[in-house]
């Protein structure tokens, strides 16, 4: 049984991140996109709080993703009210079809 | 420690099962559960990292909050019968590959980084410590964190609610 290190929450992060990018690169779903956003926001506090432990000492890390949290928070509805209100005005919500700014 | 290293094993588990259910997962309610899941895990990896009142912040404000909200977004866009609509965008060979090499090249950057590590004892009681830090040294931006839900409150009612129209 190995020592829990630094690097196991690192690896966990990074893994994290890529579940987290690879959500939202392949996802049409608007919604799905919006939980990919999560997860990256996720790994990007496990990091800090991860560094703060093991790297930095005392709570500077924390606060720092306390502060994340809440920005993701305040985005998930900002971002799902637009998601409601696309779906009002096409009846979908498939990322690739949101073009009425474009056309 | 032996049995520190079994629950961080299971909690890691639990976080990258519940992410890749959010990311290849064909029903969009079953990503909502696997984001659950992946919510949970890291709540507890904070526990295992001695930040308590993170851990409880993660429990309240993404699992009471932003997932419920997600919820509520998937039942209201989709209906439940063909909620089948997660169709894929880039094609998954190409994110797959993004994925490879993001995970891989920043494993190996942890790994293989010389971090300088402190072997100073992890704050006793978090919460005493943030709450001084939040009233003292990080007042400013405390302050505009709740200004900045304000905007966000006043924002996502004005974009979410029906337009009614007067008649005058």
């Amino acid at each position: 049984m190995p020592h829990l290190t630094l690097n196991h929450f690192l690896v966990v992060s990074a893994l994290l991140f890529g579940f987290g990018i690879l959500a939202v690169v392949t996802r049409r779903n608007a919604v799905a996109v919006l939980m990919g956003i999560e997860l990256i926001l996720n790994a990007a506090n496990l990091n800090l709080v991860a560094f703060g432990r093991y790297v930095a000492g005392g709570i500077t890390g924390q606060v720092f993703t306390l502060f994340v949290i809440v920005l993701a928070a305040a985005e998930a509805a900002v971002g799902l009210a637009i998601i409601l209100t696309i779906y009002q005005m096409a009846r979908n919500i498939d990322t690739s079809r949101a073009t009425t700014l474009k056309e | 420690m032996q049995t520190q290293f079994v629950i961080f094993v299971f909690l890691a588990l639990a976080t990258l099962v519940g992410a890749a259910g959010v990311a290849l997962s064909r029903n969009i309610f079953w990503s909502a559960m696997g984001l659950l899941s992946s919510l949970v895990g890291v709540g507890g990896l904070y526990v295992l990292l001695s930040a308590d009142f993170v851990a409880i912040t993660q429990l309240l404000v993404y699992i009471g909050g932003v997932l419920v909200l997600i919820i509520f977004a998937v039942m209201l866009t989709s209906q439940i019968q063909d909620i089948n609509i997660s169709n894929r965008s880039m094609g998954l060979l190409g994110g797959y590959l993004v994925f490879f090499v993001v995970a891989t090249l920043l494993s190996f950057v942890a790994i293989w980084a010389p971090w300088k590590l402190t072997d100073v004892a992890p704050v006793a009681n978090t919460t005493v410590a943030i709450g001084d830090g939040l009233l003292g040294k990080w007042l400013l931006p405390f302050e505009i964190a709740s200004v900045l839900l304000v905007a966000t409150l006043v924002g996502a009612i004005v974009i979410a609610r029906k337009e009614v129209k007067s008649d005058s």
